[in-house]
């Protein structure tokens, strides 16, 4: 049962720590001061999420949090492939659509979690929701700025929504033995998860014009597996960097 | 392929040059003032300015400038462009032609030894 547990820990524990690392590779480049150390500070805070998810399972007698960070095999990550795109051009129309699209599942994700009946778990949603209210106020306050600005800043979000709908469609793919999760009451099914997702973003992306379609299957085809080990194309590169300082020393204490 | 990442390949200087035009709206951001309450029911303290398009992304973006490192309940912000201030040359308002001091909180410092005296004036004499 210990496995299964893992395996939605991990789920939970991967997103947050590669989205925080995607976003904090934006610190100094941000549109303007103010922005930059906002979307930094959200970066960092989506690292301690992971920490903390890790560390109940460090609590079980499994791993640490960095040996599930730095010491880990790629095919053991989690992680949807929404978190792994780099940042290509820097646009950052793309940076603030994967955010809003990134924590609007991720509130969706903590609210059901607040009623999983593993109690550490229902606990530690508690507490990251309330720096999930900060960072989904942040993010869709600037889609609904930007999207009724001009009409370049409508076509950049446009474009971003439409490449990145895909992917975090994605986000709630059926985990490993997702089936035994739902029966012991840890968490709903992705796929409800996901309608909760698309009643939460659609609106908010239709007031601004977007409007989406269902992913194709042969769109969602490269991503599937994700949840079961499958990285993509990005994820190797992401990887080196991440742990490049503390593979340098792997005995030194940080 | 020349890098897009913006780490190595840094903007042309010549992109950042103003137009010889007044700016228009939605090109430049205004400033706003910030103001922090450490504990329900205190008072707003002026923490510093930040940047902003609007006055609900001040408010955004001011949580994490100003919120981050020390306690706080509540955050105002103001555009800059809302208060009034004196002028530097109007400084002279401020001081005193005669000896105030008396206003100051020095000036309360002897009270009570003066009000002692005074009873012992007041206190009848014994025949």
């Amino acid at each position: 049962m210990i496995e299964i547990l893992e395996e939605l820990i991990l789920s939970l524990a991967d997103d947050d720590l590669l989205i925080g690392h995607r976003q904090a590779e934006w610190i100094g480049l941000g549109p303007i001061l103010e922005e930059d150390i906002a979307f930094a500070s959200i970066a960092q805070d989506e690292t301690g999420h992971a920490q903390a998810y890790y560390q109940l399972l460090t609590d079980l007698g499994l791993p640490t949090p960095d040996e599930y960070a730095f010491k880990r095999s790629p095919a053991k990550f989690r992680s949807a492939h929404l978190v792994e795109l780099p940042n290509f051009d820097y646009d950052y129309a793309i940076a603030l659509m994967r955010h809003f699209f990134y924590d609007a599942a991720e509130q969706v994700r903590l609210e059901a979690l607040r009623q999983s009946s593993y109690e550490p778990l229902a606990g530690l949603a508690e507490r990251l929701l309330r720096e999930e209210k900060y960072h989904w106020l942040h993010a869709h306050t600037w889609i609904r700025r930007l999207g009724h600005s001009t009409e370049e800043a409508h076509l950049r979000l446009r474009a971003a929504a439409e490449q990145l709908f895909p992917y975090a469609w994605m986000l709630f793919e059926e985990l490993p033995n997702e089936s035994a999760m739902v029966e012991l009451g840890w968490i709903p099914p992705s796929s409800e998860l996901r309608q909760r997702w698309l009643d939460k973003v659609l609106p908010l992306l239709e007031d601004i014009g977007i409007h989406l379609t269902t992913p194709s299957e042969e769109l969602l085809l490269p991503m599937k597996g994700a949840r079961h080990g499958l990285r993509s194309p990005y994820f190797d590169d992401l990887y080196a960097e991440m742990t490049e300082v503390s593979s340098s020393d792997p005995e030194a204490e940080w | 392929m020349a890098s897009l990442d913006p780490r190595i390949r840094r903007a042309e200087p010549e992109l950042w040059q103003l137009p010889e035009r007044p700016l228009q709206p939605l090109e430049h951001w205004q400033t706003y003032e910030v103001f922090t309450l450490r504990t329900r029911g205190g008072h707003a303290q002026h923490v510093g300015s930040l940047h902003a398009p609007d006055d609900e992304m001040a408010l955004v973006l001011a949580k994490e400038q100003f919120a981050r490192r020390s306690p706080c309940v509540a955050i105002w912000v103001v555009p800059t462009s809302a208060i009034l201030w004196t002028r530097p040359e109007d400084e002279d308002l401020f001081q005193p032609a005669t000896d105030k001091s008396y206003r100051e909180p020095q000036g309360y410092l002897h009270t009570r030894e003066r009000l002692e005296k005074y009873r012992d004036r007041l206190k009848p004499i014994d025949p």
